[in-house]
């Protein structure tokens, strides 16, 4: 295409975009709710996504040992299991600290504090904790704990038990991973059904738009425009629409992810969007820009096609 | 130059309108043809067979030995920069200032700019509108905004014009300005077809004349009178 062609196609676009004003403006402001909806449920993956991440931070198995346990046989098997692909982190909680964290867990129950003083030694087992890399895999780290107890068998077992194998633990674990696979999907419907209602509603108002220039389309067509060089500034204005509403929509996430930024930090855990927002701008000014200018260029270029046919 | 070959139009409604019935006649370069008739004799359909607005029944439409109806719809634009076309109710861009809207035909043909700078004005000096060329179309009268059509239609150095009740909304005054600048540029060597339902137009033109009834013509006369 000649460079005039493309001046005068962009020159068209600003004028019309411009004289048109009042449907320019409504055109923005719808395509704003619907860039605001986009940028929203970006919002509110992440949010649930940080938030599901928490809650399956909290499972775990624990590895309980026998109190006559030596120290290095332990820290082989915390060894060994921090070896396994399916493992993410493996705390070891040694004999006195576990007795350190019962104390302080029962420091205002003098009744079991005085027990403990009666039996003098020290009651408790070394721990290791395993946290897996996803909810789904402790049934294979239990596994693979099962078979070390059994290649242990020479002596006797130095674990006392495996937590994973008590019946409500297990369910606790199935249950937690039914929760959060279910959110995420149904957080998922949720925007696809929110972002498919906006991106309808504002190809709508973009039709109605260009509706009020058919008349126009066809005068131009009367006299001798071809097809595209009528289409071309209508794509124009519809980027425009597109970037604008783009643009109030990143401004007006400034305040709005600040105002609700710690809350959202300290109600769901982990994440503050306010400081999520300023780290991923890049992303979300090409994002949310991108499916702006994308959105206003074809519903244009699909809207003035109905009125070309002549 | 611009040929008609039996053709007809029928409107498939609830109750079939006939609109045009096998009519056939040709015009030649130079002419000043003027078409005539009531409404709904049919000249309107006349005129947008040959714009390419409508498809006939059945028949051919040929400007220049090219049937009109077998090109392509991304292809008619260039036929149709071959003929300027004025309406009754002028057809303007309404977000278009009159100079932009007499650019717009000359920017859509591919001309360049320094032609465009040129051309525009002298075409709205032609006209007699030199000093409202920032106007937009509804900042101007019905007759402005018709010779605004007229310069438009013009501008491209056009084989024919082709003026559809140019006429039909102005007063008595304007509708004798529109006329002379559609002889004026007659006299410069362009063919016209004109349509009207204007008596004192016709009858001041003595030209061509063909009469409309009912989707047929039954008069074609030389150097006619408006017959009715």
């Amino acid at each position: 295409m000649k460079w005039v062609t493309v001046k005068r196609i962009l020159r068209a676009g600003l004028l019309d975009f411009w004289r048109n004003g009042f449907v320019s403006l409504a055109s923005i402001l719808v395509m704003t709710v619907t860039l605001f909806t986009v940028g929203t449920t970006l919002f509110a993956g992440v949010i649930l996504q940080s938030a599901l991440d928490e809650l399956k931070n909290k499972a775990d198995v624990n590895v309980y040992f026998v109190t006559t346990a030596p120290e290095d046989e332990i820290l082989k098997i915390q060894q060994s299991l921090q070896g396994l692909p399916e493992v993410s982190v493996v705390e070891y909680v040694s004999r006195d600290q576990a007795l350190a964290d019962f104390r302080e867990r029962h420091q205002n129950d003098q009744l079991t504090l005085q027990a403990l003083e009666e039996l003098g030694d020290n009651p408790l087992g070394a721990v290791l904790n395993v946290k897996a890399k996803d909810i789904s895999q402790y049934e294979s780290i239990a596994k693979f704990l099962q078979n070390e107890e059994a290649l242990s068998s020479g002596g006797p077992s130095i674990i006392d038990k495996v937590n994973f194998f008590d019946e409500q633990h297990r369910a606790a674990l199935d249950r937690l991973q039914g929760v959060t696979s279910s959110a995420s999907q149904l957080g998922l419907v949720i925007i696809i059904i929110l972002i498919f209602t906006t991106i309808a509603i504002s190809f709508n108002t973009l039709r109605l738009a260009i509706y009020t220039s058919r008349d126009e389309i066809q005068v131009m067509r009367l006299v001798g425009a071809g097809m595209a060089y009528i289409r071309a500034p209508f794509v124009v204005e519809g980027m425009l629409y597109g970037f604008i509403s783009g643009l109030l929509v990143l401004l007006l996430f400034y305040p709005l992810t600040y105002w609700i930024g710690s809350a959202s930090a300290s109600f769901f855990g982990g994440i503050n969007v306010f400081y999520y927002y300023l780290g991923n701008f890049p992303l979300f000014f090409v994002s949310i820009i991108g499916t702006g200018m994308l959105l206003g260029a074809v519903a244009s270029f699909l809207a003035v096609r109905r009125y070309l046919k002549i | 130059m611009i040929y008609y070959d039996r053709v007809s139009k029928v409107y498939s409604g609830g109750d079939k309108t006939v609109a045009l019935e096998d009519v056939s006649f040709s015009v030649e370069p130079g002419e000043f043809v003027s078409v005539v008739g009531h409404s709904g004799a049919g000249k309107t359909t006349l005129i947008k067979m040959l714009l390419a607005e409508d498809k006939p029944t059945s028949g051919a439409v040929f400007f220049e030995s090219i049937n009109i109806h077998e090109v392509p719809l991304g292809k008619i634009n260039a036929l149709r920069r071959k003929i300027g076309t004025v309406f009754q109710d002028f057809r303007l861009l309404p977000n278009k200032t009159a100079y932009e809207n007499i650019a717009f035909a000359m920017e859509a043909a591919g001309r360049p700019e320094a032609e465009i700078h040129s051309d525009v004005p002298h075409v709205l000096e032609l006209v007699d509108l030199g000093d409202k060329m920032n106007n937009f179309p509804h900042e101007l009268s019905g007759g402005e905004q018709q010779r605004v059509a007229i310069a438009r239609a013009i501008v491209n150095q056009p084989d024919v014009v082709v003026a559809d009740e140019p006429t039909g909304n102005l007063d008595p005054v304007n509708t004798f300005e529109v006329v002379q600048i559609l002889k004026k540029i007659n006299d410069l060597g362009t063919t016209i077809i004109l349509t009207t339902h204007n008596k004192g137009v016709i009858d001041s033109l003595k030209k061509r004349v063909i009469t409309m009834d009912r989707g047929k013509v039954i008069r074609d006369d030389r150097e006619g009178k408006y017959i009715l």
